[in-house]
């Protein structure tokens, strides 16, 4: 019985673990955002709250957590305060299964490339009961557009993670990361660069983002389903969608970059080297690159008009994703290159 | 009582109270919530039976992708109780003869002498399969085969239905046609005239 | 004319967009941009060059040997399109006619400068001060008293400022 608890008690600790660091990554990666955007055009961003600006997200985080949280008037009160929950809920319980590096990983399940793509597309829920539930027509309309979007979006993301599946013959997350070693040229990046680009494109508009954030669209709807939240609420639904980020920047690290994997493998002298580099650096070294284009698109994309996201999703990549399932069903069978022989 | 059982009974009574919810709460939306948590409900059951692959497929599929359309469709209708109420005592004879029809069709299909304990092998004495996942594809493309070819089919039939009923040819609607936008050309819009001055340019 | 594109014309532009070379070339842009100088100004500690002409907080002035500027002539009254002005005046002992009362609303004040333009002895100035605020209910009223010692704590400032505007628009 005191065992149980002690690995329970160990679970949890790890549960904390993650929690605390993924959500320090989304505060940091809201002042990275400020940052680099503001780079890119030409400003400097956030630069007085502490040393370089280091102290933003914290002064933003205590400023959200004091201010008010306002019920709009014939709001649903408790599908109000739930929908930012929901929305956080998600968006965490998806790194259960996400391996760093080797043997760190708080659940090991078989299935957990299924796992993740249900939680990445239970987050929709949030946000469309959070529109509904605000009594406000800038609220329901973001709501409606994320859903259609969403739903629309999965699938697409769903094909090029069948592709993934197919190369890999697992849906263990550790187990893709294994059957991509060797090296760069062994990870899955190359052989299903369509799929590569379909996912990556795919994730941007499933997260809400530029050039895909019409469910937000401040010039059109004001801020869309998060319109008629403040406070702790609105921080709820703002670390969800950098949680998001994150987990989707992991997910594309660890389907098409080889996750914890060395970029130097096999490349003689280097690998030696650098072996003594733990992989979790790696690893985050990798999704900080993918979160880095998340900045880069938001601060270069003009807002996609509605029709020409569906078109996107629909017409091109639905039709993009299931052709190349085909070819690389051939290229299996022939055992083509380092991949599949 | 085991943990595992603590928990069945946990996800049970979840799933019953939610289902029953669906039927009685008054906002269509709620009751499409409560829809979306018998599901949740349900997957934890199955996920206590072992069948990871199952549970996750439909929390997948329901919650993630088919509760999202019906939820888009509910939100937007303007549903009037009390125009429902009407006639409640009239169709009552009749709703409960549809119902213990369906209760008779649900026995009889998945009854205890089907699913009972004494028919199911404990999951304890199954001989180890390597994943579930493995073994349900096995069993879809051999023993179900033409069963689950037949179901694809009529899905597709079903989506080709709908499209054919719902689609409207262009020249009915106003719509962007984007490929056509996309591969415009200055040379397409803009005609550059030259002129000079002093003289009737027409 | 029309949209009619020739074969190889159109297979150049399905290879582009499957490339997605536009999306490419605005990224090569704003990555440019990335490490390129910046171009904020860090506002308390920097700030741009004010104008000569810079319409700021009021003053009024005196002239070298202390005498107030202000003859009471009451023009920049009369010309303030805010109403934000009011004065009263009085014959002083000595006989010479000056204000008793000078004062200036700053919440209605538009600060289009009129006053300074209408003043025919150069009194009611504004002046560079940009950097200023209210904070309790009155403080927005700009008695002569404050107005002389705005005037006299920035005059060289104003003087200055002055020969400045007149040479600009000689």
């Amino acid at each position: 019985m005191l065992e149980n608890f002690l690995t329970l008690g160990w679970i949890m600790i790890k549960v904390v673990i993650i929690i605390v660091s993924l959500l320090l990554t989304a505060a940091y990666l809201s002042l990275a955002e400020r940052k680099i955007v503001g780079f890119m055009q030409d400003r400097v961003g956030p630069n007085r709250v502490g040393p370089l600006g280091l102290m933003q997200p914290i002064a933003d985080g205590l400023k959200l957590l004091f201010k008010e949280i306002i019920m709009p008037s014939r709001a649903n009160q408790y599908l109000f305060i739930v929908a930012p929950i929901l929305a956080i809920g998600p968006a965490l319980a998806a790194w259960a299964v996400i391996p760093f590096q080797p043997e760190w990983v708080l659940a090991d399940i078989n299935v957990g490339l299924l796992y993740l793509l249900s939680m990445t597309s239970l987050s929709v829920y949030g946000i469309i009961i959070a529109g509904w539930a605000s009594n406000s027509k800038y609220a329901f309309l973001g709501a409606l557009r994320s859903a259609a979007q969403m739903v629309s979006y999965e699938i697409a993301m769903g094909f090029s993670v069948v592709g993934v599946v197919m190369a890999a013959g697992t849906l263990n997350l550790s187990d893709i990361i294994a059957a991509q070693s060797g090296g760069i040229h062994h990870w899955y990046w190359l052989p299903l660069l369509p799929l590569f680009v379909v996912y990556w494109i795919s994730a941007v508009a499933e997260t809400n983002r530029l050039p895909f954030d019409v469910s937000e669209g401040e010039s059109e709807i004001v801020a869309g389903f998060h319109v008629e939240y403040s406070g702790i609420a609105f921080a709820l639904f703002f670390l969800a969608e950098y949680a998001n980020m994150t987990l989707v920047s992991a997910l594309a690290t660890i389907m098409f970059l080889g996750g914890w994997l060395s970029p130097f493998q096999g490349i003689p002298f280097l690998d030696q080297y650098l072996s003594w580099i733990p992989g979790i650096v790696w690893f985050m070294l990798k999704v900080s690159f993918f979160l880095f284009l998340f900045l880069w698109f938001r601060a270069t994309f003009p807002r996609y008009r509605y029709d020409q996201i569906m078109r996107l999703g629909w017409k091109i990549f639905i039709p993009l994703t299931l052709i190349w399932i085909v070819v690389l069903a051939v290229m299996i069978k022939i055992g083509v290159g380092p991949w599949f022989s | 009582m085991k943990i595992e059982q603590v928990v069945f009974y946990i996800f049970s009574l979840l799933a019953i109270l939610s289902a029953s919810m669906v039927i009685f709460s008054k906002n269509s939306v709620k009751s499409a919530l409560f829809l979306i948590l018998t599901f949740f409900a349900t997957a934890g059951i199955w996920m206590l039976l072992e069948a990871e692959f199952l549970a996750l497929t439909l929390i997948l599929v329901y919650v993630g992708a088919v509760m999202v359309l019906f939820l888009f469709v509910i939100m937007m209708l303007d549903v009037d109780i009390a125009s429902l109420r009407e006639g409640f005592t009239r169709y009552l004879p009749f709703g409960l003869g549809v119902a213990a029809l369906l209760i008779i069709g649900l026995a009889y299909a998945v009854g205890g002498e089907k699913f009972g304990l004494n028919v199911i092998t404990p999951l304890s004495i199954q001989p180890k399969v390597a994943s579930n996942i493995v073994a349900l594809g096995t069993v879809l493309f051999t023993r179900f085969l033409y069963p689950f070819e037949l179901a694809g089919v009529l899905l597709l039939t079903a989506i080709v239905a709908a499209i054919s009923l719902t689609f409207r040819s262009r020249s009915q609607r106003i719509a962007f046609i984007a490929s056509k936008q996309i591969e415009t050309r200055k040379e397409d819009r803009i005609k550059l005239v030259q002129f000079e001055i002093g003289k009737k340019n027409l | 004319m029309g949209n009619k594109m020739t074969l190889l014309k159109r297979l150049r532009h399905y290879v582009k967009s499957f490339l997605l070379w536009e999306l490419l070339l605005g990224l090569k842009l704003t990555g440019r941009h990335l490490f390129s100088s910046k171009v904020t100004i860090q506002y308390p500690e920097e700030s741009i060059p004010r104008s000569a002409r810079f319409r700021g907080l009021h003053a009024l002035r005196r002239y070298p040997n202390g005498e107030e500027r202000c003859i009471a002539c009451k023009l920049c009254e009369a010309v303030c399109p805010a109403l934000a002005i009011t004065i009263e005046a009085m014959p002083r002992e000595d006989g010479s006619r000056r204000t008793t009362l000078y004062e200036i609303d700053l919440f209605k004040c538009v600060y289009c400068g009129f006053c300074e333009e209408a003043c025919p002895v150069d009194a009611i100035v504004e002046t560079g001060l940009s950097e200023y605020h209210f904070e309790k209910r009155g403080q927005n009223i700009l008695t002569k008293d404050k107005l002389l010692a705005i005037g006299d704590k920035y005059e060289s400032q104003i003087a200055v400022d002055r020969k400045e505007q007149w040479r600009s628009e000689d």
